[in-house]
């Protein structure tokens, strides 16, 4: 073997032939005396002291985890974020409609007394601006209460204890354990939840964390449920439930959506990703005192100004598009109107209507903007009696309006939950998985859901005569 | 490890502004003088140091394994800028998962002028673990004991000199959430990428046949992958008969591996094709 021809190979086999030389442990010899001096260093660096706080982090964490009340416990936290969300953000939702739409009145009334021709007025005020009020009138308040609450459970060392109580659920479907903090991040930003599921090392149950990420509404989606669950579900319970009800509804759509987590988890590991789930350590890391201030910046300025101003982004451009088709006129139709038509018996099978869908389809880049725009479709129908931003100005608008009934409002939940990912979340699905194909998959498995979903559950309130 | 000159200041001088002379840089790290890696177990508040020198908002959570990618910010000391790089938190260099490589790469090939590998005052004996590898690999380490504020609440006193003494390289108390001896921190550290400090890193040498196993894999790897950092390391890994390392080692992604460190850290760039379908 002369200098020139020494190739990788050749190390491997001097390697091979140099192990024969070592005792057979003697890799287990080497971290075994590391392990040993390190015990032996910090005896004599720590002095430990009699742990009062310690007895009771873990007194906190025999309760927490428990496998009685452990789960219990997680209901009721998740339940009192979400009614938190809920009840504040009707409130200022309504005060802050108020004031966008009152200012998008003024511009309006403004461009037409100085003599702006109809179109600009119409493109700028009931297309790009009306767009853009909806969705921070919808979004900004419930992300502004949601996101400190997540990440005050955050900080205080709460997110691991969740993996804890649902390791044997992930593990029964033969999913990962760390699932869960995947999951959990999803209700964030799905994206962010599928980049997170970079600390689960097996591939196989990384790519189930993946593909099965988007089955928990993600911020973007919440403001959906919310209005829904308060405007239809809670609306026919008295006053002082109505924030009670909503909340117990988007919880349960939550819970709808971890169950189909699991299923979902369960059928990949027995077909497509087949394989036994895989056993891990997690440290449950000590209870900290939350620092509020850095809460309120992380909470407020990276996430709620970030995924506004995202949504925002593209709000702009898809409220343009929406005031461009329901003003080409067609005949004594509007382009809008033509294609929510067309894809209306589609919809109805489904329990939807052509308008939702046709604002989904607007709405892939971003699913934020699903309500706004399917509010200016049907705007375009002037129907609006009271106030847009109100429950009630809402309510009529879709059911005197446009033949809601409650099959629309349930079904349109459930879609908003099991349908596809957005788009930045398909392309971070590819980025991590350097694959067409599973990114392809992903869509395929939650849109194929969803379409089954309110397919079911329309055919079955049709047949039993509820609606 | 020996110190030339009483260069570390006492707790004390750091509320005094004259001394004050750090420069949160962010993400004004165009050009910079030395590259500082930070280093530790999952959790224990990496993160945390970051935001505290460079003035970033890196998200910082209570849960292993929060941080995935590579965060890069600046930070400028006594006129010398620093580039620090907060890495995934790992509980050892032979792990599988792709964060824990993210940072073993980076410890490995990214040739950092300083680790600091960040451990939990509360729990250090299994943090050493860690600390020891890195040592393993590099003389340049600085030991920062964190969270030293909740060891004082569950009543555990941490002697840094005996810890520094024993491990023989820099060991520092301090609480990153308050601030709190990060400027000792980043003193020590600029003092041993100096030379004023000098470590002398514990070591476990192993068997004569094993050192000298070693020595003669260690000349070969230098001549097949040139420039190579911790051909030492890498030996030893070969030895243990490490498949990931060897098939690195085959197709020349070692080298690759290499140079990417250069490179500012791209989010998405890890693969789960190559290291993932074994």
């Amino acid at each position: 073997m002369t200098e020139q021809t020494l190739k990788p190979n050749d190390i491997l086999t001097k390697a091979e032939a140099l192990r024969g030389t070592l005792s057979t442990s003697f890799r287990d010899e080497i971290v075994k005396s590391l392990y040993n001096e390190a015990e032996n260093i910090a005896r004599r660096a720590v002095k430990t002291a009699q742990d009062k706080k310690y007895d009771f982090d873990q007194k906190i964490d025999r309760l927490i985890t428990s496998p009685i009340v452990g789960l219990p416990i997680m209901l009721i936290l998740l339940g009192v974020v979400i009614w938190l969300t809920v009840s504040g953000a009707n409130v200022a939702s309504e005060v802050i409609a108020d004031l966008l739409f009152g200012i998008g009145d003024w511009g309006r009334a403004l461009f037409n007394q100085i003599g702006i021709p109809w179109w600009i007025t119409g493109f700028i005020w009931d297309g790009v601006y009306l767009s853009l009020a909806w969705v921070v009138s919808v979004m900004l308040p419930p992300m502004a209460i949601f996101f400190p609450a997540f990440t005050f459970l955050e900080d205080l060392g709460y997110l691991p204890r969740v993996a804890f109580n649902l390791d044997w659920l992930f593990k029964k479907a033969g999913a990962h354990g760390k699932q869960s903090l995947t999951m959990a991040m999803g209700f964030g930003c799905n994206a962010a939840g599928v980049v997170a599921t970079r600390v689960i090392d097996s591939p196989r149950e990384r790519l189930i964390a993946i593909l099965t990420n988007n089955f928990v509404p993600c911020n973007g989606r919440f403001p959906t449920l919310i209005m829904l669950a308060t405007v239809f579900v809670a609306a026919s319970f008295p006053p002082a439930l109505t924030s009670f009800i909503a909340a117990g509804t988007v919880v349960g759509v939550v819970l709808i959506g971890i169950a189909f987590t699991f299923l979902m988890s369960w059928l990949l590991s027995r077909t497509l990703l087949k394989g036994e789930a895989s056993a891990f350590t997690l440290e449950l890391p000590p209870y900290r005192r939350p620092n509020i201030a850095r809460i309120l910046y992380t909470s407020i300025i990276d996430r709620t100004i970030f995924v506004l101003w995202r949504a925002m982004q593209t709000a702009a451009p898809a409220g343009a598009i929406i005031w461009i088709l329901a003003n080409i006129t067609v005949g004594d139709s509007n382009l809008a109107r033509l294609i929510a038509d067309w894809l209306n018996p589609f919809g109805l099978l489904l329990g939807l209507d052509g308008v939702i869908l046709l604002a989904y389809i607007i709405a892939i880049p971003a699913n934020e903007i699903v309500v706004p725009t399917m509010m200016m479709v049907y705007m375009g129908a002037g129907m609006m009696i009271d106030g847009p931003g109100t429950s009630a100005g809402i309510y009529s608008l879709l059911v005197d309006g446009n033949g809601w009934t409650i099959l629309t409002a349930v079904n349109l939940m459930l879609f908003a939950l099991l349908h596809n990912p957005c788009a930045t979340t398909i392309i971070t699905i590819y980025k991590e998985t350097k694959s067409l194909k599973w990114a392809t998959v992903s869509v395929v498995i939650t849109l194929g859901t969803a379409f089954l979903v309110t397919f079911l559950t329309a055919s079955i309130a049709r047949l039993m005569g509820w609606v | 490890m020996t110190t030339k000159k009483l260069a570390t200041p006492t707790e004390n001088c750091e509320t005094c502004p004259a001394f004050y002379n750090l420069e949160q840089m962010g993400f004004k790290i165009g050009t910079f003088d030395r590259v500082v890696a930070l280093a530790g177990n999952p959790n224990t508040g990496k993160s945390t140091v970051f935001n505290a020198l460079t003035g970033l908002k890196q998200h910082t959570g209570n849960w292993p394994g929060k941080t995935v990618t590579r965060a890069e910010g600046g930070y400028q000391f006594n006129g010398v800028r620093y580039k620090l790089v907060d890495l995934p938190g790992t509980y050892s260099l032979l792990s599988a998962s792709q964060d824990e490589e993210v940072a073993r790469d980076f410890i490995l090939f990214g040739q950092p002028d300083c680790t600091i590998v960040v451990t939990d005052a509360t729990a250090l004996e299994r943090n050493l673990n860690l600390v020891m590898q890195v040592m393993e690999i590099t003389d340049k380490v600085v030991v920062a004991i964190n969270l030293m504020d909740e060891a004082k609440r569950k009543g555990i006193e941490v002697d840094a000199r005996s810890l520094s003494r024993d491990l023989g390289v820099p060991a520092v108390p301090i609480t990153a959430r308050t601030g709190e001896g990060i400027h000792t921190l980043i003193a020590t550290v600029a003092d041993l990428i100096n030379g004023d400090i000098i470590t002398k890193p514990l070591r476990v040498e192993g068997t004569p046949e094993f050192q000298k196993a070693v020595h003669e894999l260690v000349p070969m790897i230098e001549q097949v992958a040139p420039g190579i950092p911790n051909a030492r390391w890498l030996a030893i890994r070969l030895l243990d008969g490490d498949a990931r390392v060897q098939q690195a080692l085959v197709t020349g992604e070692l080298t690759q591996r290499m140079q990417r460190q250069k490179q500012a850290d791209v989010q998405f760039s890890r693969k789960m094709s190559v290291e993932g379908r074994q």
